[in-house]
């Protein structure tokens, strides 16, 4: 079976938006949780509490020319409505279907109207109401699509080279998903430096780990008790979470030795070669090594390097250069 | 119940003879149709549209920012065509294929037609879809048009008339398949009674044909489908058809050529495409040759077909055909290739450039309507019996300014099918869309495209200007 550039270029944006769309709904959900459990809550507070979302998934400039005020609901619009932030949820279902809608004839029947239905929905006032009256059931919605839309996948796409776009798209977006929640917890304040490792600090990270939806995984990893290096150890390190760092690039290094017809430890190019080192490397990483470089200066560092393996990965499949290829003694034939 | 109030109107009626008795073909449905309730009709109406609007069988309103969509409106009253019926259309419709590309295939090489005084000169070498650059060039088995549209209407009598052959890139066939999935969906049980020829076939006969005019010979053809990408309004259609004959939908910036001969960009490198279905036109096929600012065209496309390596379906050209003028000399061609008279009737024409032709459109302009030669999509279209005063006289400029132009017929009274309208099942004026392949030989999916003009009185059935479909059964048998 051939796959043309532009196609696999299409089947991994549309993993890519879907997941974007997922967990942005997941980050807003947890900071709105958040702040249920803090008090004294003035505007000061507040605006510090949802500005590294702000920046994360959005533009912090673009956002005060919007809107200006930092409150819940302005930040919610504006991450989870608002068109002119390429970074919000619509945005990323918009893009989502407009490239399903170029790999519709790769997609089955299913996905297609489920990527619909929620373009659909996001888009209703009815949509409106829910988030209004309540956000979590509204971003509940968004997520249970995004896995209705993967397990449709999982169980109704042709295992072919596509289908690696789709999974490389997917899983090179959650390794870089799962790394911002995580610093969104090193940007979070706390009231006071003596809260650190306190009831405050551990609640943020319970909090950090349900939006990850791996509350009753790391329980059942790590005992009842929360602390910051286990729960940095889960969600970065551990082998046996999909939603962890380490083991998207595994998955994500697999797609690519697959597109590439390479076995497991080699590579054929540049892409391969990045996610098999980095992949590696955490392999044989512990916590203390996370933690003796800081935390945020690791995930930093680890965004950075995700993101050269998906400049390498566009590089090597989805990118032709431009070449001029019409000889001159056939042009001056047609023209006569 | 549901059709207590219907009223013929003086009108020819699909359904009901003019003293309002059901016509044998029909009667299956009506007997269905009776037991239902208003209510239960309504609920299924609106659950096909639910379905088609989860399908994504939307187009953009345009001139609207939001970006807000609507589906096709599609009707619930399926079209019904008997067999001895649909036996004569497939005559007809065979005929006037052969016939046209008898003649593309004439006037791009010896032009005998011409040499012979059968159609003037000067029509052919004016009419804008006319590419002198493709003279001499041979096409994959003298064949030009692959797939053909062809409008035909109904006039007051029944009688059908061919309205225009649509030779370029006719689109809506994904429609007719797509509307037999929802009938079937919404009046499942009919279908087993109704003796219903199927449609679903068309994506494989028209593999078929594009292997059939693949160049050279040997190993399986590579095909795949042209399209200008997902802001075209029929993007929907390109992906389906590929989609279901399991070849790739590819845009220009897909393609590359080398050596006179056509390649994929593909994730492991270069494949050579052997025949493209292509949904773009000419105009923007090939930025070397016709239009330099196309950005959807493949550079050198043009020279890769004169080399005979690759094979595009429609041919390039075919445009000249669906010139309205020529149409008016079609029944001329049938006569002078086949030596036979038209099996289906053209509607009678007045060129405007023929002197006696012209006095009668002035003096007639109000009743008549008037088409521009070469606008499709209902576009450049004065209809004269509706339009105003002011109207009249815009086209009479316009048509005395560029006689080449213009086209008048009388105004035909469009036959009328029951169709459902906010107060229950109201009359409708339709036309009817065939879809013809041109390959081994010519083959016609039992069924088309029946386009219906949803406003009351509206004689036009176009999707831009307000009008919807419905399924088309041809029956096994006449009743």
């Amino acid at each position: 079976m051939i796959l043309l550039s532009r196609v696999a270029d299409c089947m991994y944006w549309f993993g890519r938006y879907i997941e974007r769309a997922e967990n942005t709904a997941r980050m807003v959900d947890v900071n709105l949780q958040l702040l249920l459990d803090l008090e004294r809550l003035d505007d000061h507070r507040i605006t510090a509490h949802w500005d590294p979302l702000i920046r994360s998934a959005g533009d912090s400039e673009l956002f005060d020319r919007l809107y200006g005020q930092a409150d819940s609901e302005n930040v919610t619009d504006f991450l989870t409505f608002n068109t002119d932030n390429p970074g919000s949820i619509l945005s990323s279902i918009v893009n989502a279907r407009e490239n399903a809608r170029v790999v519709r004839d790769k997609l089955s029947t299913e996905i297609w109207e489920e990527i619909n239905r929620l373009y659909h929905y996001v888009r209703s006032l009815d949509a409106k109401r829910v988030w209004a009256s309540d956000p979590y059931d509204f971003y509940r919605e968004i997520k249970q699509s995004s896995h209705l839309l993967h397990g449709l996948a999982d169980a109704t796409v042709v295992r072919d080279e596509a289908w690696e776009f789709l999974q490389a798209g997917r899983l090179l977006e959650r390794a870089i998903q799962t790394n911002v929640l995580v610093d969104i917890k090193y940007h979070i304040l706390l009231p006071s430096t003596r809260d650190v490792g306190g009831a405050i600090d551990a609640l943020q990270w319970m909090a950090i780990l349900r939006s990850c939806s791996g509350f009753e995984a790391y329980h059942h990893i790590h005992g009842a008790d929360v602390q910051p290096w286990h729960v940095a150890d889960f969600l970065i390190l551990s082998e046996d979470f999909p939603r962890s760092i380490l083991f998207c690039l595994r998955e994500l290094d697999g797609a690519i030795r697959t597109i590439s017809g390479v076995s497991e430890g080699r590579f054929s190019n540049r892409a391969g070669k990045l996610a098999g080192r980095l992949l590696y490397e955490l392999k044989y990483s512990t916590v203390d090594d996370i933690f003796e470089a800081g935390l945020h200066e690791y995930l930093t560092d680890l965004r950075s390097r995700t993101g050269e393996i998906a400049r390498a990965l566009y590089e090597a499949f989805m990118f032709f250069p431009v070449v001029d290829d019409v000889n001159p003694e056939v042009e001056s034939q047609i023209q006569r | 119940m549901l059709f207590q109030n219907y009223k013929t109107e003086g009108f020819f009626d699909e359904m009901f003879s003019a003293d309002g008795e059901v016509r044998p073909h029909y009667r299956q449905l009506y007997e269905r149709f009776r037991q239902l309730s208003e209510a239960e009709f309504d609920h299924k109406r609106q659950a096909v549209d639910l379905s088609l609007w989860r399908q994504g069988v939307t187009f953009t309103v345009y001139g609207d920012d939001q970006g807000t969509e609507r589906i096709f409106p599609f009707d619930l009253v399926p079209r019904i065509i008997p067999q001895t019926e649909w036996s004569y259309l497939e005559k007809g419709l065979e005929q006037r294929i052969t016939a046209l590309n008898l003649f593309l295939k004439d006037i791009y090489h010896d032009r005998k037609i011409l040499k012979d005084g059968v159609i003037p000169e000067s029509y052919v070498l004016s009419a804008s879809h006319f590419r002198p650059e493709f003279s001499g060039i041979n096409v994959p088995r003298d064949i030009y048009i692959h797939v053909c549209g062809t409008d035909l209407i109904r006039d007051d009598q029944g009688r059908y008339l061919v309205l225009e052959d649509n030779g370029r890139t006719p689109s809506g066939v994904s429609y007719v398949l797509e509307n037999r999935i929802a009938m079937k969906r919404a009046f499942p049980n009919l279908f087993t009674r109704a003796s219903v020829r199927p449609v679903a076939t068309y994506p494989n006969e028209l593999l078929k044909t594009l292997r059939y005019v693949a160049p050279g010979h040997g190993e399986q053809p590579v095909c795949a489908v042209l399209t200008p990408g997902i802001y075209n309004s029929a993007y929907f259609e390109h992906c389906f058809l590929a989609q279901q004959m399991g070849i790739e939908v590819v845009e220009g910036r897909d393609l590359m050529v080398r050596d006179r001969k056509v390649y994929m960009k593909t994730t492991k490198g270069f494949r050579q495409v052997h025949v493209l279905y292509r949904r773009v036109d000419d105009d923007f096929l090939d930025p070397t040759v016709f239009r330099k600012d196309s950005l959807l065209g493949v550079p050198g496309l043009i020279d890769a077909v004169r080399a005979g390596n690759v094979t595009l379906a429609n041919s390039i050209g075919t445009g000249v055909a669906d010139d309205k003028v020529m149409y008016y000399f079609v029944p001329r061609m049938i006569k002078y290739y086949l030596d036979e008279d038209p099996i289906i009737p053209n509607v009678p024409t007045y060129l405007a450039s023929e002197k006696k032709d012209m006095a009668y459109i002035m003096d007639h302009l109000p009743e008549l309507v008037v088409k521009a030669a070469n606008e499709s999509g209902g576009y450049g279209m004065l209809v004269g019996p509706k339009a105003s005063r002011a109207e009249v006289e815009k086209f009479r400029g316009l048509v005395k300014a560029n006689p080449r132009n213009f086209i008048a017929q009388p105004t035909i009274s469009l036959s009328r099918h029951p169709t459902w309208c906010e107060s229950g099942f109201e009359g409708r004026h339709i036309d009817f869309r065939p879809y013809i392949l041109y390959g081994e030989k010519v083959s016609i999916i039992p069924g088309g495209l029946t386009r219906v003009a949803l406003r009351k009185g509206s004689l036009v059935v176009n999707s831009s200007q307000g009008g919807g479909s419905k399924d088309t059964w041809v029956l096994y048998e006449d009743e």
